[in-house]
């Protein structure tokens, strides 16, 4: 008896088809696929909120739009109207213009850092290392407070009042450590042989460097432009310390919550969703289609 | 040769003035506001001194805050570490050519503003969502309702901060070597000896970089605790900085002490963590 259980079980082991009753098969099959359901349950928790947003920018509210008014719903008002809440758009442009330039900014200064901590050895590595990851380990709002006292007790004297520029300037300053990670992985992925090639192939340095090493690394740097933007898009603890009387597009939906928020607010995040969906998967297609 | 020992300076000076200029500076400053003492009659102004009584009454007035940061982040970090291994797992292994199409599906909410997403919440966990009329009508919610409660202040939090931990963690995943786990098998090794002794091992780095990023921006988050808190029981330190930086006139160095004790805070415990279970360097 004994024997017959465990040749059975040796069979199974090697792959062999054994007749399984169905239930069992059932049961075999949610444990090989339960992980995977999990994993499903869990994307659809992420866009819950999503789905929320969209189906609200079709309210017709009347005073706040926070529950659902059957009447006269749903709407397209708001999306015809998407300018419509006063400041909506002001605070919208706002944001573009401080996350354009802090993406700018950040990536070359990060990007810099990124190279030389790959490509050279240097006094003050360690402490440089540690500089780069700080500012990723400290809370927003310990970052906020910090520059919220430096510019109102000292910065203010020598003319740079809290507003835009400020907002700027944190920016940058909390993108730049995420730079530096995006890019240094990605330089460190390198092949070395690619330059060394290139080397023999006798290109000089700056060729090497501008036909090789850079379209190589491009990838990584796109992708840390973007991380950059989307930071700077999405923050709102460190700008509203910073940001004086200045309105960005997140600082709008928060103040504007205690009032009630506009339908235009849920028009404009739903589309900003779209609009890096849309590009995402554009960038996805082209990419594939250029290795093909 | 000589061009080729200056160019690391070239290269780093640009970025590491920029985050000295406002990164430590700022701190600096931050730490002398916390000693600044109030002039009397003049709310608002304030001279320098080495006032440790801000560091004392922020300690005995709001200790308490203190502790619920600690604890909602813990729980929110432990929270979405149990929902972020099986999707970042799934996505590794599992996923063959939707890994793409899931990538961008973790990364693409991020879009829609966080606070608006947050809002959002508020709406799912209101009185009379569908979630909340199930459960009373199950009779197994104390007290009725889940806004203004911690539970909900735990729920966004995990919400808010699921993708830091899935990237991370799916970034490690994806580097290892799946014939590592197969040997795991080979060996006799049960599903659950494979993932516990060769998976999770090989994914450290991951989990150590992914409860970071939750813990830390979530033990200083006050939005959360703002919009789907109660205004007194939920509140955590993120809001008594920010409303004594705004709206208690003469609050800055409080404030200041506040803030500084947060950092001291998470940094020892961050310390304490990545020597407990370090790794490589983190940057």
């Amino acid at each position: 008896m004994t024997a017959t259980t465990t040749s059975d079980r040796e069979i199974r082991r090697l792959g062999e088809p054994t007749r399984i009753s169905t239930p069992t098969r059932a049961k075999r099959w949610l444990a090989d696929h339960v992980v995977a359901i999990i994993a499903g349950f869990v994307l659809v928790y992420l866009f819950v909120p999503v789905a929320y947003t969209f189906v609200f920018s079709f309210n017709n509210y009347t005073k706040s739009n926070i529950s659902w008014n059957p009447v006269g719903s749903p709407t397209l008002k708001h999306w015809e109207n998407p300018c419509g809440a006063p400041g909506v758009c002001d605070a919208l442009v706002t944001s573009i213009k401080v996350g354009a330039i802090a993406t700018v900014i950040a990536t070359v200064l990060g990007t810099m850092i990124a190279f030389a901590l790959v490509r050279h050895r240097f006094r003050g590595r360690g402490a440089t290392s540690a500089l780069v990851f700080l500012p990723m380990a400290t809370p927003e709002i310990v970052l906020g407070a910090s520059l919220l006292t430096i510019f109102v007790q000292g910065f203010s004297k020598v003319g740079l009042q809290l507003g835009f520029w400020t907002i700027v300037i944190a920016h940058i300053m909390f993108c730049v450590s995420f730079v530096v990670v995006t890019v240094k992985a990605r330089l460190q992925s390198l092949d070395p042989r690619l330059e060394e090639a290139a080397m023999d192939l006798y290109a000089n340095p700056t060729a090497t460097f501008l036909r090789v090493t850079f379209p190589l690394v491009l990838p990584g740097i796109v992708a840390a432009a973007l991380l950059a933007f989307s930071l700077s898009f999405d923050d709102f603890i460190i700008t509203n310390f910073v940001s004086g009387d200045s309105t960005t597009f997140p600082k709008f939906v928060y103040v504007s919550y205690l009032r009630g928020i506009p339908a235009q607010a849920n028009v404009i995040g739903f589309s900003m969703f779209l609009i890096a969906v849309i590009l995402v998967i554009l960038g996805q297609v082209i990419s594939s289609r250029r290795k093909s | 040769m000589r061009s080729r020992r200056l160019a690391p300076y070239v290269l780093l000076i640009p970025g590491l003035a920029w985050l000295t200029i406002f990164f430590i500076i700022p701190l600096v400053q931050l730490g002398a506001v916390s000693l600044q003492s109030g002039f009397p009659g003049y709310p608002g102004y304030y001279y320098r001194d080495v006032n440790v009584g801000n560091y004392a009454s922020a300690l005995t007035e709001f200790g308490a805050h203190f502790g619920r940061s600690i604890l909602y982040a813990g729980l929110a970090t432990l929270f979405t570490f149990c929902l972020a291994y099986p999707l970042a797992y799934t996505m590794a292994f599992k996923a063959g050519r939707w890994r793409n199409v899931m990538l961008i599906c973790v990364v693409a909410p991020f879009f829609t503003s966080f606070i608006l997403r947050t809002i959002a919440w508020r709406q799912i966990l209101a009185d009379d969502s569908p979630i909340v009329r199930t459960l009373n009508a199950l009779d197994i919610l104390p007290g009725g309702h889940l806004t203004e409660t911690w539970v909900a202040v735990v729920a966004g939090l995990t919400y808010n901060f699921l993708p830091f931990m899935v990237l991370p963690i799916y970034a490690s995943l994806e580097r290892a070597d799946p014939r590592l786990i197969e040997a795991g098998g080979d060996l006799y090794a049960n599903g659950f000896t494979t993932f516990r002794t060769v998976t999770v091992p090989l994914s450290m780095p991951g989990i150590i970089a992914g409860t970071l990023l939750t813990f830390i921006p979530a033990a200083g988050d006050y939005v959360n605790a703002e919009l789907l808190g109660s205004d007194t029981s939920t509140k955590m330190v993120g809001n008594v900085i920010e409303s004594q930086f705004f709206r208690v006139l003469g609050g800055f160095p409080v404030a200041a002490a506040l803030s500084f004790t947060l950092m001291a805070l998470i940094l020892v415990m961050v310390v304490i963590y990545i020597r407990r279970f370090g790794t490589e360097e983190l940057v």
